[in-house]
């Protein structure tokens, strides 16, 4: 429960006589493995993944961009898969393992799909990108573990690495600036190469 | 966001328990609803209780040759599934048309059931809106009602049921099984699970105060050409106007469901009689009670249709 002792009746009956004051946070112990480091935290059962990532452990790769699960400038890697990390409470992950832009490369050791981004000038302004990245990751994974798509043809099948594919699996990533050409350009060069 | 306690269940039956003794209380699976909902305040729960930890989470045959979906089977996992791609591919079809793959990957089996509308003047908490308070009034009635209800909806709510998947759950006959606090267990036909908006559209299924879902139950397969039609303002992550869900045979027979037309999956018995018929007699059936706005009334046109084009598609 929370480190104030409450039972969820007594903070219910606190809330509901508290109107028009603010009532104290509920925080709660967290522990995270973020990028392989593990981080014991202690947050307000509010915070959102995405804020812990940003606001306690000032990781700012990862973007807030709609705040509701519309735009992906948010995605990250759980335990192996894809989320909106603004769409999920951080205590709900006690123990996960969290993949951020910060972890799949950096400046000196770039991830393949950076690097392709580079060099297929897949951003303008660049705010999207990391979410970008960290799906079109998540999104190459995807179609190896032979999971389907509303365009693959045939259920039964593996999907396959195509440029339909790929455009409909990308689009819970939004592109304001519409890079989207060069996007599907950097992803097809990776699943070219085989190198995610 | 209102502050709230967090739990995380360690049974379906105390998850049950909990929630009917804390006033104020939600379940929390998948969270990429209620959590959208909490921050803007339309959702206020005072405790969380997290189902994640419950263990129902797997797909398995049950003895009459249908399969047994846990509650938090992940819309991924569910619509990727061997046994689901090959005898319930309208299922697979139906998830695979909702959402992005970021949200699939989080979304719960039972939490698609339980997502509330995506109407905006339920998301506005400036308007007036019957569902998020009640006696307050429908701002849809005289406002953009394009993507509203033509048929099932009442003079206090014209709201649509946002789910692709209950239209293939609706299609397939699926039972929805729950938990109540008393650790009693019943099963409940997804046709009978969404209740008309009537006068109190807020209240928007049969379960009762701390009642969990802890599975849902497909039938044995049915054969025929499995068919999800969704039309819709983008090629991919936007809701339906319309939808159509069909299971055609060979000879013409088979059943049909649509989504993005009324507060539940819209299917009727009677109406997947006529279907040897055709669209005309099917589609007459089906929206002989549609009471249309004048901005949603394409909805109709758009339904026969799409109707008719999945008919011809299920014939080969």
């Amino acid at each position: 429960m929370s480190n104030h002792g409450e039972t969820p009746a007594a903070f219910s009956a606190a809330r509901a006589s508290d109107l028009g004051t603010t009532p104290v946070p509920v925080t709660m112990p967290l522990s995270l493995k973020v990028n392989g480091v593990v981080y014991q935290l202690n947050v307000d059962t509010r915070t959102t993944l995405l804020d812990a990532l940003r606001e306690n452990l000032h990781l700012t790769g990862s973007k807030k961009g709609c705040d509701h699960g519309q735009c992906g400038a948010c995605t990250v890697i759980v335990d192996g898969r894809r989320l909106n990390s603004c769409l999920t409470l951080a205590v709900m992950h006690q123990d996960a393992e969290v993949t951020t832009i910060e972890g799949l490369g950096t400046p000196d050791n770039l991830h393949p799909m950076q690097a392709a981004f580079i060099e297929h000038d897949g951003y303008q302004c660049g705010y999207c990108t990391p979410g970008q990245i960290c799906s079109s990751v998540a999104v190459l994974q995807e179609i190896e573990a032979g999971i389907p798509s509303h365009v693959t043809h045939d259920l039964v099948s593996d999907p396959q690495r195509t440029a339909e594919e790929i455009r409909e699996r990308m689009s819970g990533n939004i592109c304001r600036c519409g890079a989207y050409s060069n996007i599907l350009a950097a992803i097809e060069d990776v699943a070219a190469g085989g190198k995610s | 966001m209102k502050a709230f306690t967090y739990e995380r269940a360690t049974t379906p039956g105390s998850a049950a328990a909990h929630a009917l003794n804390t006033p104020g209380a939600k379940f929390i699976a998948g969270g990429t609803n209620l959590l959208d909902l909490m921050k803007l305040e339309i959702e206020t729960p005072v405790h969380l209780i997290d189902v994640n930890g419950l263990g129902l989470d797997e797909i398995t045959p049950t003895p009459e040759g249908g399969l047994r979906i846990g509650a938090l089977v992940r819309n991924t996992d569910l619509a990727a599934h061997p046994l689901v791609r090959r005898d319930y591919g309208v299922l697979s079809r139906a998830l695979l048309a909702g959402a992005s793959g970021q949200l699939r990957n989080r979304a719960t089996t039972a939490g698609n059931l339980l997502q509330r509308t995506r109407c905006p003047y339920f998301y506005d908490t400036n308007q007036p809106c019957n569902k998020r308070r009640p006696g307050s009034g429908c701002a849809a009635l005289s406002g953009f009602s394009r993507q509203h209800a033509v048929v099932g909806a009442s003079e206090a709510c014209i709201a649509t049921h946002p789910s692709d998947m209950a239209v293939a759950m609706r299609l397939l006959d699926a039972q929805i099984e729950t938990v109540n606090p008393q650790g009693e267990t019943r099963q409940i036909p997804v046709a009978a699970f969404y209740r008309a908006p009537q006068q109190t559209p807020h209240l928007e299924n049969v379960l009762q105060t701390g009642e969990l879902i802890t599975s849902v139950t497909l039938p044995s397969p049915c054969g025929g050409t499995h068919i999800y039609r969704k039309v819709r303002d983008r090629a991919s992550y936007a809701f339906a106007l319309v939808s159509v869900a069909a299971i055609i045979h060979p000879d013409g027979t088979g059943r049909v469901a649509f989504g993005g037309v009324a507060h539940k999956p819209w299917r009727m018995e009677e109406a997947d009689m006529l279907l040897p018929q055709g669209a005309q007699p099917v589609y007459d059936h089906l929206f002989a009670s549609a009471t249309p706005t004048a901005e949603n009334t394409f909805k109709l046109t758009l339904a026969k249709r799409t109707l008719a084009s999945v008919i011809a598609e299920g014939r080969g």
